[in-house]
């Protein structure tokens, strides 16, 4: 399987790209919360440019035509635009790496990050899409998408290659991409978890202000988890499913295994809080919090630190 | 998992019933009983439950376990001489076999057991009953609208019936009733799939584990070392293994008898060193060929990492692979020995491998002579030698095989009662003196090296090795059954939202109709709030807005989304 360089640099290009704008999309996420709340417009009237009878009819959207939009909404919706350039870049880069290397471009730590942060940001427009005022979340969606960007580009950085023949099955595109997603979204599940606890124990401050209520928060985390439940709960089946053909046994308690398994447990002890009176508000988002821990222990210590047969990380 | 509804939660609160000064013990363990089940399937002792099994686990994935990595486990206990017999004693290097481990699984399925039965019972009775009554006042419901309209009490209703029986909405359930004031009302409900989900995701869990069981008990899993080029393995025998791991009920003796013989391996590499591809081309006959007595017919088949050769209930894997260095060893009297076996691959990027190669001389009959005349061949093989006097392997491949063997004589030590490996001499015999080394050298394929009484060892060649492991399993088509049931019953149980609709129409006596609908969500997943105005419009028509909702207000979701007001309280009880 011969290497396209020319593509694989590309990709790493697109890559840092795709960095490069979410970085800024995060800006604009973060000026969300300290733009003042005074209409724009009454500001551009003010102005006596050329410009300031345009102003306004650009900023009035069809649905709240009389409010008029702050500089913090503005910023806000800035934002999500950028993210979705930021993601068109993200999948090209994810794409090349794919063609330049004729292979499912999830063989290696790097990759799979790349892929866990894509996930996260799909999700995160879907679910901005949806409910649109939970946008100021998106500072806080793309700060742990910016950290993994930034340490797949460089710690995890991998070369294009080939994958061992161990890797060489449809399962990987099956199993990984699907852990992937579910990676992806219980990410975003876990820093909504995270967003609740610290907005139901009042240490965000002037924050407050801007961020959904407590209960939207707790309503995302849990529509997110039981949508990348089920996903994982798949991920893991075709884990096992290709376990059979590549390892001899479907189940063999290897570290990786293991702790996929305890993630899979408190994702269920997670719904199952929820379902618990006393553990609803409580427990339940702290349980979701230590399940989106138990992942990223999963990819970080148990890849890089200890040994199995999951050993895969592409780091020498 | 959760108690069942009559089940009070706490359910070893004294004080919760007036209870008589006195009982007889009989009815004071009865009670007992009735509370320890109780307890043991409420849905706090299932979390509880849930917990101790994450945390069990975690341990096995942090300790080396025997059953993956028996070294791992001896380099532990020589690195903490303290810590590792404790843990050693808790069972932390066989945390799955361990007796508390699997009590914790064994109580959660009671706990899972004793939950769904009864729950069981109530979906089979859910079923059956009509939609519950209509509540007196829907203003009271987390969803609700009131609504004059210009239609008589029959109109209304019919167009509710349309509306909740149609095709898109099919899945509600309605009971219409009459009440005493002249008001006639319809319940509607939706979503009782998602108990049947619930069940038949519980459910699936414990098919999981008599899977699982079926696995532990019958299967076995051996691993056999085969050298390319014609040799056979045979699966008649446990003594066929280099290892092998039996099932609890399985003592070797009813293994499916089918053969393999590794023809060819070979193995392809990046320039880098890094593996692309292994293939092993290998023959085999069915154990039914074999019991037929037709030993001359060979099925081939290209064996490859992920596509096992799935045989006779058994798979046939290719593990991994090595070299065989062969030696001959002719003494001066002209007789010579030939020997090949194995050596074991000490660094898997280059192969760089060890071993040792014993041999016999022939024709000594003498105790004392066999035991001064034996001769080992020991040291590296490199399949791409580094040349120089110290040699190593660059590369992975057998482009450029050497041997770096120390040659010694003596005795072997392999008639004093004690197993040796077969990758070394043993070094007790080379303390005492009883082993010498007699020779050194580096060797290419062809070369020899002459000893002191003028014996000649000479490396002729090499041949790839391949490990193979032998599985079977009868348990894994259950557990995988179970799986995917276990799957569709999550995605169904956590999909299908539950919602309870109901419509009461009140004529006002003046030719016109008072309409109240009223919408509750069973499950807390959000959405209905959409979903219930949809049926608003379409019931009331689109200028009958709802008054400002009750519910908690979320300060940022009140523009744009249609959710405010979704139940977050205590509606989803039970339901997960």
């Amino acid at each position: 399987m011969p290497i396209d360089p020319v593509l694989a640099a590309y990709s790493d290009d697109l890559y840092l790209g795709a960095v490069a704008v979410y970085v800024i999309a995060m800006f604009l996420h973060a000026f969300e919360f300290v733009g003042n709340r005074k209409p724009v417009r009454a500001r551009a009237l003010v102005a006596t440019n050329g410009s300031a009878d345009a102003a306004p009819a650009e900023d009035d959207a069809p649905e709240e035509p009389t409010t008029g939009r702050t500089r913090s909404d503005k910023c806000g919706r800035m934002g999500v635009s950028v993210t979705v350039v930021g993601l068109l870049l993200h999948v090209v880069a994810i794409v090349l790496r794919g063609v330049a290397t004729e292979r499912w471009p999830l063989g290696n730590m790097y990759e799979f990050t790349s892929a866990i942060c894509l996930a996260a940001v799909v999700c995160w427009l879907v679910v901005l899409r949806r409910s649109p005022a939970l946008r100021p979340v998106g500072v806080f969606v793309l700060s742990p998408v910016l950290i993994l960007m930034f340490l797949g580009g460089t710690v995890l950085y991998a070369n294009a290659a080939p994958v061992v023949p161990a890797l060489q099955s449809y399962w990987l595109a099956i199993h990984v991409t699907t852990v992937t997603i579910a990676s992806g979204l219980l990410m975003v599940a876990g820093v909504a978890s995270i967003l609740y606890l610290l907005v139901k124990a009042g240490k965000v401050g002037k924050l407050g202000a801007k961020l959904p209520g407590a209960d939207a928060l707790d309503r995302l985390a849990y529509r997110v988890t039981v949508v990348g439940f089920p996903i994982y709960t798949f991920a893991v089946i075709a884990g096992a499913i290709w376990a059979e053909s590549a390892w001899g046994r479907f189940w063999g308690w290897d570290p990786k295994e293991t702790v996929a398994f305890v993630a899979w447990v408190v994702y269920a002890a997670y719904l199952h809080a929820r379902a618990t009176s006393g553990w609803r508000t409580t427990g339940a988002p702290w349980i979701n919090v230590v399940g989106f821990a138990t992942i990223v222990f999963n990819l970080f210590f148990i890849n890089m630190v200890v040994a199995g047969l999951h050993s895969y990380a592409g780091l020498s | 998992m959760s108690s069942p509804p009559t089940a009070p939660p706490e359910v070893t609160a004294p004080e919760s019933e007036g209870r008589p000064p006195r009982q007889s013990a009989v009815r004071r363990v009865l009670a007992f009983l009735r509370n320890t089940w109780r307890g043991l399937t409420s849905m706090r002792t299932a979390l509880i439950l849930l917990f101790l099994l994450a945390l069990a686990a975690l341990p096995g994935a942090l300790l080396p376990q025997r059953s993956l990595n028996q070294q791992l486990v001896d380099q532990y206990f020589a690195d903490y001489p303290t810590l590792a017999p404790i843990l050693d004693k808790g069972g932390f290097f066989d945390i799955f076999a361990t007796p508390w481990f699997a009590a914790i699984y064994l109580l959660l399925m009671i706990s899972l057991i004793g939950c769904l039965v009864p729950r069981n019972l109530d979906f089979v009775r859910a079923m059956r009953s009509d939609p519950v009554a209509t509540p007196r006042n829907l203003a009271r419901l987390p969803h609700h609208a009131t609504a004059t309209l210009d239609e008589d009490p029959d109109a209304v209703l019919a167009r509710v019936r349309t509306l909740l029986g149609g095709n898109r909405l099919r899945a509600w359930q309605r009971a219409e009733r009459d009440e005493a004031d002249g008001a006639r009302t319809v319940s509607a409900e939706k979503g009782r799939l998602r108990e049947a989900g619930n069940l038949i995701f519980h459910l699936s869990l414990v098919g999981l584990l008599v899977g699982l069981a079926l696995g532990k008990l019958f299967g076995y899993e051996g691993q056999v070392i085969v050298l390319s080029g014609g040799n056979q393995f045979c699966n008649s025998s446990i003594l066929g293994y280099d290892s092998f791991r039996a099932g609890l009920r399985v003592d070797g003796t009813e293994l499916a008898p089918f053969c393999v013989r590794v023809d060819d391996f070979a193995a392809d590499y990046l320039p880098n060193g890094q593996p692309d591809s292994y293939r092993a081309q290998i023959g085999y006959q069915s154990a039914e060929d074999v019991e037929a007595g037709d030993t001359t017919r060979w099925s081939s088949y290209d064996l490859q990492v992920n596509h096992p050769l799935r045989l006779d209930g058994a798979r046939v894997y290719l593990l991994g692979h090595g070299y065989a260095p062969r030696f001959t060893v002719t003494w001066p009297d002209g007789q010579q020995r030939t020997g090949q076996i194995q050596w074991r691959p000490v660094d898997m990027t280059t192969m760089l491998s060890e071993g040792a190669t014993k041999f016999e001389r022939p024709g000594v009959t003498d105790p004392a002579q066999r035991q001064k005349s034996q001769i080992a061949v020991t040291g590296l093989f490199a399949p791409t030698s580094s040349g120089g006097q110290v040699i190593t392997s660059v590369y992975p491949d057998l482009r450029d095989p050497q041997v770096a063997v120390d040659v010694l004589r003596g005795d072997l030590g392999l008639d004093d009662g004690r197993g040796q490996s077969i990758f070394s001499v043993d070094q007790a015999q080379v303390d005492s003196g009883a082993l010498t080394r007699v020779a050194r050298a580096n060797l290419l394929p062809g070369e020899s090296v002459t000893l002191d009484d003028g014996t000649q060892v000479r490396f002729d060649d090499v041949t790839p090795w391949v490990s193979l492991q032998v599985s079977h399993d009868p348990g894994q088509e259950t557990v995988l059954i179970f799986a995917i049931l276990l799957l569709a019953g999550l995605g169904v149980s956590l999909a299908v939202k539950r919602r309870r609709f109901w419509v009461r129409v009140v004529p006002t006596g003046d030719g016109r109709t008072e309409v109240r609908l009223g919408g509750l969500a069973r499950t807390d997943q959000a959405g209905y709030g959409e979903e219930f105005d949809r049926l608003r419009v379409a019931i009331l028509g689109e200028d009958h807005r709802p008054p400002e909702p009750s519910g908690p207000a979320h300060q940022s979701e009140s523009s744009g989304t249609p959710e405010t007001g979704e139940p977050t309280g205590s509606t989803d009880r039970g339901d997960t």
